[in-house]
């Protein structure tokens, strides 16, 4: 089966991604970039840096962009999906939804509307064996923005390695949060993945930190032989 | 023991970790022994070794499911605790001779409880996750227990322990599945 991957960058999108290939065919990736800061849907720091993980991955990039007005941006999200059908025959789409029914109902419907198949592999995923594999299948992820306490700014830019899953996993237990982040307590960026050709060097980043909300946008960055 | 049985378009296939991992998961949670057969290999000594059975549901395109009823024929005869979830419950209604009709209910409903019943005792209603564009039409050998708006949401066997949600009690429902696996193990 033909598929496209919905696609942000980060870590949920990019193991979704993985595990679909591991049993249908990806053809593309698919992002809808978003003006709007609070989009419920589709914000995150670094989304044009999205090319460049789909050049690493040797797969097109279907782009779209969106205001992100709350409801308007799910029409968005429906040109973008049209166009993946048009240009690469998508038969269904992947998203790296965990615990949101929120986004999961929205994808879902857009979907259903257009006869497509939706995949969550990661739906209701248990996120202690989740993070373990995402290091073990050898992706490499940095932490990209951070919006909750405690993290503060020593976090952005810092890479998702065993050690860090620990210190992440006595902050989730002590400050409730999610240990994957699905609650929105902090973003990730994929650098290299189990599929990637070359992995991303990162040449240039800005921090943007202020009181337990910080990003790290990401300037300039190439493709490196890993 | 509990057979839980995957109803994707293949074994193995990419659905299986988001709609059968969750159930699977839960059931280890609570400390529950099972093990897990594609409806397409659920053979004579797997039933025979079940306490209780939870079909899976599938994804909303993924009917394959329906086109083989021959291999759910043996859940008229499996008089042991049985949970159908969604297309579960479209295959447990099919095996008793229940039709499906079209009723596409995709997020979170709002399901009422019906008749009394031991799965939802104590509670008038609760929202659930749907994601279903058929609902099945009542066999006359079970009583429904809830329904939405739109339509029946869960059915019991008039005399079995055989039980069919359209909703998908994993999903933020997990006191449901608690409550069957309970039923299930008084019935041993």
């Amino acid at each position: 089966m033909k598929l496209g991957v919905l696609f942000s960058g980060g870590k949920d999108s990019l193991f979704a991604c993985w595990k679909a290939m591991q049993q249908e065919e990806v053809v593309c990736l698919i992002t809808v970039v978003s003006k709007n800061p609070e989009s419920y849907m589709f914000h995150t720091p670094n989304i044009r840096l999205a090319a460049l993980q789909a050049e690493a991955a040797g797969l097109p990039l279907v782009e779209v962009e969106t205001a992100g007005e709350k409801e308007e941006e799910l029409l968005d999200l429906k040109r973008a999906l049209l166009a993946a059908r048009e240009q690469y025959g998508i038969e269904g789409v992947v998203t790296g939804a965990i615990l949101s029914v929120y986004q999961a109902t929205r994808v879902q419907r857009i979907c259903f509307e257009l006869d497509l198949w939706c995949f969550n592999p990661l739906w209701n995923a248990d996120q202690e064996a989740y993070m373990a594999e995402l290091i073990s299948a050898g992706f490499t992820v940095i932490i990209a923005g951070v919006f909750s306490a405690p993290f503060d700014d020593s976090w952005l830019g810092k890479e998702i390695d065993r050690r860090t899953l620990d210190e992440l996993r006595e902050i989730a237990r002590k400050y409730r949060i999610t240990l994957t982040g699905e609650g929105g307590e902090f973003e990730t960026f994929v650098v290299d993945a189990p599929f990637f050709s070359r992995r991303i060097a990162i040449e240039e980043a800005s921090r943007n930190y202020r009181n337990y909300n910080g990003v790290l946008r990401i300037e300039r960055a190439g493709l490196v032989a890993k | 023991m509990i057979l839980v049985v995957d109803l994707c378009y293949r074994a193995g296939s990419l659905s299986r970790d988001e709609l059968v991992g969750p159930v699977e998961r839960l059931l280890h949670k609570n400390g529950a022994p099972l093990f897990t057969r594609h409806y397409t290999a659920v053979g004579a000594p797997d039933l025979e070794g079940a306490d209780a059975v939870i079909l899976c549901g599938t994804a909303l395109k993924d009917t394959g499911f329906a086109e083989h009823p021959e291999l759910f024929r043996w859940l008229s005869a499996f008089e042991r605790p049985v949970l159908g979830i969604s297309s579960g419950m479209r295959a447990l209604a099919a095996a008793f001779g229940g039709g499906t009709e079209p009723c596409c209910e995709i997020g979170m409903t709002d399901v009422k409880v019906l008749a009394p019943d031991p799965l939802f005792d104590g509670r008038e209603g609760f929202p659930a996750y749907e994601l279903h564009e058929y609902a099945v039409q009542v066999p006359d050998t079970f009583i429904p227990l809830a329904a939405s708006g739109l339509c029946v949401q869960a059915i019991r066997h008039r005399s079995l322990p055989l039980y069919g949600l359209l909703f998908h009690p994993e999903v933020r429902n997990e006191w449901i599945l608690e409550r069957f696996l309970g039923l299930a193990e008084a019935a041993q």
